[in-house]
């Protein structure tokens, strides 16, 4: 049976049919729809762990217990996961594991545009990279195979344009898992000095035998198609089909497993042609590989920023490119928002009222770096937020810590938040940190976390109690405010972040996608009392309009979730419910 | 088949994503090879979507070289504009008469651009304009708006109106389906 799946659903496929048992990952763009399509296969445990590393070292757990295991994740996310990644390879496995990295070349929804592959050699384990929906499926198999036969985690690059592009895929049953029993050697698993080193050498062997063409079970890997004798181009992933579009007479061979890389096989294709061309997105990754094995690349004019695509394919190759039809405008820009009722913004319309510097974190409420709210200051990373706002206070003498906060999500805190946190408690940190607690991971799309309540399945869990938690952690100011009430934000803000002393302020209001019961009657402004202030305008909330000619705002009650945080701030008594 | 580009573009809400879903579902139910990307992710509510379908035997990128659409459908007013690259000299409009205000628009700092959607219009081959949202309210549902622009774009490409209402029943809520099959139908005659 044929399906069109993308590249997301379809490594999620992918773990059914070669016998997943074990998925554990943290959201994050392009990444979360494999492991939430893994949730809907009861056959395979899934989770939503509290970070990337935690992710790993779950798996790792799984591997070892004998069952096949994988953990998908963005290209930060491998950063979070880095330490166990760099170790595991020592290690190596028992069942099948799988770790899939989402690249997002162009950064449509990232912080950095980070090339993962370099991680393979770091980790010097091996990376497949499939070029489609039906190799996102494939390629699971042939990775845990791979894993299982040479004793090493492998790593499975997508980028933006896999993840999120659909095809059509071949879809199979399930086959019968394998199952090995638990591991118990100290000398593979305990990596103390001693053991590591004779892992390290394993390691290498590994990574020799990986990159002998001749040894079986590879060969079927790196196919070759032969065309012109005049240029041979060596491409991988989704490039491939950008090449092959925009150079249809060109001799290609796609890399399949980009690290390591068989340089017999290049070798072997590179007699053939005459000119020998490298075409990857983002870093010269296979081209320096090359470089470093003595082969004689073809330089290139391409930018190491951003997408590739037939087009920029076509130009590298001098070709025409199409005129487009019509020149691009000046347009009013539809830049993401903060919803309307979103539990986030009468909190940052309080920070900016009071000007306060915030160090802020990754998920939506970072859209408050937009206008009008232009509230946040500063975004490095997950959980970066509360150890940066204590370092302007220690740098400063505590000075910055009172005209400074950090501002955090749930998921975010659980995440690397809570590491920070417990070093401002241990450290006499004086800075005020927000956690905008809205009991979902937004951003990514509403994924439930700690703080929710439920487990990926919809299962009723413990759900993380933020007082109670903060309490213990040691942190004397916790407080817990209404964000939909600014004055009440205006006036806890000034209150602690006055204190010479660390203080914790929770939002406690849920995102209108975690709890719809929040939804009430659309609110309108009676004209007759709007004055045209323009400062309900001013929370930037996508359901109050401005009206030009009357000078009057008005509320389009369609998008309009009766949040209520217009009324707290109308000065007029203009803004009433519908019945 | 002749290889066939579509460029869907509309405004986080409208449901442009599931409109293209059913495009490649379509297609494949037609024997044709279909690959499809999108941009989303950071695409909240109200933000820019926008999708290619690519339709054929073969196709290889899944994103439509510049000047190679064969169709553009707007599921907003102005929309198209944003995706000048794609559109060619033998393009295709279909396009809402609905408008959805920009924040900066809605909020009064600029205007709606009504002048350039109208001059652009002049670059395509052929344009077909849909006023989907007054056809979705006289059916009782808005929210079929996409529907009615679907059952237009169905009407353009060489797939049985069968094996569209079939793939419909299919991917719409079970009890908005006759709702949803009569707003195809609409556009279908449109």
């Amino acid at each position: 049976m044929k399906e069109v799946l993308s590249g997301n659903e379809a490594f999620a496929r992918g773990a059914y049919e070669y016998g997943v048992k074990v998925v554990s990952s943290y959201p994050g763009t392009p990444s979360t729809e494999i492991t939430e399509h893994v949730a809907q296969y009861e056959q395979i445990y899934s989770e939503w762990a509290t970070n990337e590393k935690v992710a790993l070292e779950t798996v790792i757990g799984a591997s070892l217990a004998g069952r096949r295991a994988m953990t998908c994740m963005k290209h930060v996310g491998l950063n979070v996961a880095a330490d166990p990644l760099m170790t595991v390879s020592y290690t190596g496995v028992n069942g099948g594991l799988v770790i899939v990295v989402a690249d997002d070349p162009n950064m449509f929804s990232s912080q950095n545009e980070q090339d993962s592959r370099h991680y393979a050699r770091l980790a010097k384990v091996p990376m497949l990279e499939p070029a489609d929906s039906q190799e996102a499926k494939d390629f699971i198999g042939v990775a845990l195979d791979m894993s299982e036969k040479y004793c090493t985690p492998v790593l499975v690059r997508s980028c933006t344009r896999i993840s999120h592009s659909k095809s059509v895929v071949k879809i199979k049953p399930r086959n019968t898992p394998p199952v090995f029993e638990p591991e118990n050697d100290i000398k593979k698993w305990v990596m103390v000095p001693a053991n590591a080193r004779v892992r390290h050498k394993v390691v290498e062997n590994r990574l020799e035998r990986l990159s002998d063409c001749a040894d079986t079970g590879r060969l079927t890997l790196n196919p070759v198609e032969f065309r012109s004798e005049e240029i041979g181009i060596i491409c991988a992933g989704v490039t491939y089909h950008y090449v092959k579009e925009a150079m249809p007479e060109a001799s290609i061979l796609k890399l399949e497993m980009v690290y390591p890389i068989c340089f017999e096989k290049v070798k072997r294709f590179a007699e053939k042609v005459q000119k020998l061309y490298v075409v990857e997105e983002l870093d010269r990754f296979i081209e320096n590989e090359l470089k470093a094995a003595g082969i004689e690349v073809q330089p290139l004019n391409r930018s190491v920023c951003g997408e590739l695509s037939v087009d920029e394919v076509r130009k590298l190759f001098g070709k025409e490119v199409k005129e487009p039809a019509f020149d691009p405008k000046q347009l009013p820009a539809r830049p993401p928002n903060m919803c309307p009722g979103c539990s986030h913004r009468g909190m940052f319309y309080a920070i900016a009222k009071l000007k306060l510097f915030a160090a802020g974190d990754i998920g939506c409420y970072t859209l408050g770096l937009l206008p009008p709210l232009s509230a946040i200051n500063s975004t490095v990373c997950m959980g970066a937020s509360i150890p940066m706002a204590h370092g302007l206070d220690k740098a400063t003498e505590g000075a910055m810590a009172r005209k400074s906060v950090a501002v955090i999500g749930d998921s975010t805190f659980f995440h690397t938040g809570i590491n920070g946190l417990l070093n401002s408690v241990y450290n006499a940190g004086t800075s005020t940190v927000i956690i905008l607690d809205n009991r979902i991971t937004g951003m990514t799309g509403h994924q439930p976390n700690p703080g929710t309540g439920c487990t990926i399945k919809g299962t009723p869990t413990q759900r993380i109690n933020f007082p109670k938690l903060l309490e213990a952690m040691g942190v004397k100011n916790i407080r817990t405010v209404n964000p939909f009430d600014p004055d009440e934000c205006i006036k806890v803000l000034k209150e602690e972040t006055a204190k010479e002393e660390l203080s914790v302020i929770v939002t406690d209001k849920p995102c209108i996608f975690a709890d719809r019961s929040v939804i009430r009657p659309p609110f309108f402004v009676d004209v007759n009392n709007c004055s045209g202030c323009t400062i309900c305008t001013r929370l930037g909330c996508p359901a109050i309009l401005w009206n030009k000619e009357e000078k009057r705002a008005f509320i389009d009650e369609t998008l309009c979730t009766g949040c209520e945080l217009c009324v707290k701030v109308c000065r007029f008594d203009a803004i009433h419910q519908r019945k | 088949m002749k290889d066939i580009n579509i460029l869907m573009i509309g405004v986080g809400g409208q449901g442009t994503v599931l409109s293209s879903d059913i495009v490649c579902d379509v297609a494949l139910a037609g024997d044709a090879d279909v690959k499809k990307s999108e941009i989303h992710g950071m695409a909240q509510r109200g933000g820019s979507v926008v999708s290619h379908v690519r339709i054929g035997d073969k196709v290889l990128s899944p994103v439509i070289p510049v000047g190679e659409a064969n169709i553009v459908i707007s599921f907003e007013n102005m929309e198209f504009l944003r995706y000048p690259e794609y559109a060619g000299k033998e393009t295709s409009l279909v396009v809402n008469k609905y408008r959805i205000y920009p924040p900066s628009v809605a909020g009064g700092q600029e205007t709606y651009p009504s002048e350039q959607t109208e001059e652009t219009k002049i670059a395509f081959k052929e344009v077909f304009e849909i006023d989907a949202m007054t056809t979705a309210t006289g059916l009782g549902n808005s929210k079929v708006a996409g529907m009615v622009m679907l059952g237009k774009l169905a009407a353009l490409l060489p797939f049985d109106a069968e094996i569209w209402r079939s793939v419909i029943s299919k991917k719409v809520p079970p009890k908005t389906i006759d709702v949803n099959l009569a707003a195809f139908n609409a556009g279908y005659q449109f």
